[in-house]
């Protein structure tokens, strides 16, 4: 039955994933791709069909489970943001090698202006590398449209499909149009031969040009697809490539009647032919596209005619950061709105920490504990505990990837910085800390670990963290002396007992690792609803 | 009818709830939308905004262009002050006088309402203390809705009908105490 609902773009991939007959989603969480996992995790359907949705510890065992579930011939999606593709990298590019089975769609939230993210990596990249087709979708209904879509050219073409979406497609609603039946799942079957799937030199020779073959079938498939469409227009001074959110803005400029020739891309790899023809009927080539300049860089390599190409790379849209209507109607030369000056009024407000919460104190701590070092420095990670840079605290000195302040302060005290410090949270660690920890354990480093442990993964929502509960046994099991496995409660009334717990562990000289342990605020009251809800429900 | 709507705020005050009201009211209304949310890292008390457009004809773009925003809708004064170059010469601003000072350089307070006075199309409301007097005191939000159920271009009936459907999980008492919220602040508006 066809129906509508007002859904997240990232909500229309899970509920078009879900209705594509998904066996599993398998994501770690990441602003702004969150959302789908959380919506398969909350959808009735989707828990009446079995979908398999729990987190998973990081995007490199979320990307080789849904392989797993291709393998033996079922769909499964893989989540992330834009970085978490870094950590899936290994899984998806010999992945794509090996073929799958059953469809695969990787689903990657770019987010350009990096609103909550250390940069601005543009996924697109990533299908060019590994060969795949990627679909890029402008609006929510699209997004819906292209999962039935994806996970048939993945079964067809026997490859992994990339979907990209940016943090404005991600994070906005619209009314999306759906019919509520779900496809039955695929018997369970298991190809033979499948020696692709074993990537030894020998067999991995006979892949690499099947991969090739596949792509140059994939870019004859761009040429044709109703996906990317070519609208013509009456001045061919100048045409138009436009992608994904950034298509939007310029309609938002022009409406429906351009002036100029448009050709939208949604799906990659690039239709060179179709670029050409644009080409050949402008003067100019206007490249607008979210992220990095993807299609800008290949359009100069497509076209062999002197046509002038203009975009991100030549300053007619700005080089960093992600599009707005405003800067695209700059790029187009249209009058400029009457626009109100910025009030003297107003100061940034940066996010800070949630009151009570238990990195405050741990920091509190900490800082008083590094007082006595000179020019001390606290090497540090990804999650709300990163706010500890900012004032009050400037407790931490770095952040750069997933699990790296355990093996920077092991790469500093190497080189023979004493204390090295790194203090990491509980999600992060379990995503990519328990590796570094053992490289630690081996090497009997002299490095002091905090982690702060708040039982949950916090920046993103709160979401189930993957170590929970056993943090201290992950610890031990690494090879860290059980003696130096500290637990402590970060709470106002136990800083002097962290401080020296602190200076004990500095003074010790090997590896030890300090558990400052109290529940994310944020998910302690949402439990506390849930327990009187349940309570209430008894009654 | 187009509407283009700016919701501001601090992370935890709760715009969303005013954007999913008067979504589910212009999905009764037929009318087209396009809601783009902050989520994420500012949530953490930072500055957060909503983009909500609401138009009868097809929307393009998610995000609203400058000088194009129709209301700019705040629970916080100087957080109606931060979307000012949004805002279109003849828009309106509807705020709540309460300032969230969670910052040690908050602003002169009598400069930031003082700024807000002096617009022509401005309606200025203590919306903390308008839904404490009608009850409920965690209605902030919505009372801050009904001060500007008179210029949305949306039948009040309609948004209370959207408050009905948001919070009847939440049980009738909770339904009842935002349409209570509601009202208090449509007469406070009006006054």
């Amino acid at each position: 039955m066809k129906k509508k609902q007002l859904l997240l773009g990232d909500e229309a991939i899970a509920l078009g994933a879900i209705n594509a007959g998904i066996v599993g989603a398998y994501a770690y969480p990441g602003t702004p791709s969150t959302e789908i996992t959380e919506y398969i995790q909350n959808s009735p359907e989707a828990k009446a069909n079995n979908v398999f949705c729990k987190w998973c510890a990081n995007e490199k065992t979320a990307m080789e489970t849904a392989l797993g579930v291709s393998y033996v011939g079922r769909r499964a999606i893989v989540c992330m943001k834009h970085v978490g593709m870094n950590v899936a990298a290994d899984g998806f590019v010999n992945g794509a090698m090996a073929g799958p089975n059953g469809g695969v769609i990787v689903v990657v939230a770019d987010d350009p202006s990096m609103h909550s993210s250390q940069g601005e990596q543009d996924t697109r990249f990533y299908a060019k590398f590994a060969f795949t087709p990627l679909l890029e979708p402008s609006n929510q209904q699209e997004a819906y449209d292209m999962m039935a879509y994806g996970f048939e050219l993945s079964e067809k073409y026997r490859i992994p499909v990339l979907m990209r979406v940016t943090t404005r497609m991600a994070h906005s609603r619209a009314v999306v149009e759906y019919d509520d039946t779900i496809q039955p799942r695929k018997p369970l079957s298991y190809p033979e031969p499948s020696n692709t799937w074993i990537l030894l030199p020998v067999n991995a020779r006979q892949a690499y040009p099947i991969l090739l073959d596949k792509y140059a079938k994939l870019e004859q498939l761009s040429e044709e697809t109703d996906h990317n469409v070519y609208y013509d227009g009456p001045d061919h001074s100048m045409g138009i490539i436009a992608s994904g959110i950034a298509y939007n803005y310029l309609r938002e400029n022009v409406g429906d009647d351009c002036p100029w020739p448009i050709l939208k891309i949604t799906q990659y790899p690039l239709p060179k032919a179709r670029i050409r023809a644009l080409a050949t009927e402008c003067k100019k080539i206007m490249v607008m596209e979210e992220g990095q300049p993807f299609i800008e860089e290949q359009v100069a390599g497509i076209l062999d005619s002197g046509c002038e190409i203009v975009g991100r790379l030549t300053g007619d849209l700005p080089r960093v950061g992600e599009l707005n209507p405003d800067s695209v109607r700059a790029a187009l030369k249209l009058a400029p709105r009457l626009v109100n000056a910025p009030s003297q009024n107003v100061v940034p407000r940066p996010p800070a920490f949630c009151q009570g919460c238990g990195h405050r104190d741990l920091f509190a701590a900490l800082n008083e504990a590094m007082e006595r070092w000179d020019n001390h420095r606290v090497f540090s990670d990804v999650g709300c505990y990163t706010l500890g840079y900012l004032p009050p605290f400037k407790s931490i000195c770095s952040c750069v990837d997933m699990g790296s302040a355990i093996t920077l302060a092991k790469g500093a005290a190497d080189a023979g910085y004493y204390p090295a410090i790194g203090v990491i949270g509980d999600s992060t660690f379990a995503h990519s800390g328990i590796t570094g920890l053992l490289d630690v354990a081996n090497c009997n480093s002299n490095v002091v670990i905090i982690i702060s442990d708040n039982e949950a993964t916090g920046m993103t929502g709160g979401q189930e963290a993957a170590g929970t509960g056993k943090i201290d046994q992950i610890c031990v099991a690494v090879g860290i002396d059980p003696a130096h496995v500290r637990v402590v409660v970060p709470l106002p009334k136990n800083m002097e007992l962290i401080r020296q717990m602190i200076d004990e562990e500095i003074a010790y000289q090997g590896p030890s690792v300090i558990i400052s342990r109290r529940e994310c605020m944020q998910t302690a009251k949402r439990h506390a609803a849930q327990r009187k809800a349940a309570t209430e429900s008894q009654k | 009818m187009k509407k283009d709507i700016i919701l501001a705020g601090v992370g935890g005050q709760g715009i969303l709830s005013i954007a999913a009201v008067i979504g589910h009211a212009a999905i009764k209304e037929n009318l087209y939308i396009k809601q783009a949310e902050v989520h994420g890292m500012s949530q953490r008390g930072g500055d957060v905004q909503s983009n909500l457009r609401l138009s009868s004809e097809p929307i393009a773009s998610d995000l609203i262009a400058r000088g194009c925003a129709d209301v700019i809708i705040s629970l916080e004064p100087m957080e109606a002050l931060r979307y000012l170059p949004f805002l279109a010469p003849d828009g309106w601003i509807v705020t709540n006088t309460t300032p969230f000072v969670n910052i040690p350089n908050y602003p002169d307070q009598e400069a930031v309402i003082g700024e807000l006075k002096s617009r022509k199309n401005v309606i200025l409301l203590d919306v903390d203390a308008t839904a404490k007097a009608a009850g409920n005191p965690r209605g902030s939000n919505i009372a801050l809705l009904g001060a500007c159920s008179g210029i949305l271009g949306i039948e009040p009936d309609k948004l209370e009908a959207g408050i009905r459907e948001l919070f009847a999980r939440k049980g009738e008492t909770i339904v009842e105490a935002n349409l209570a919220a509601f009202r208090a602040g449509q007469a406070a508006a009006n006054c």
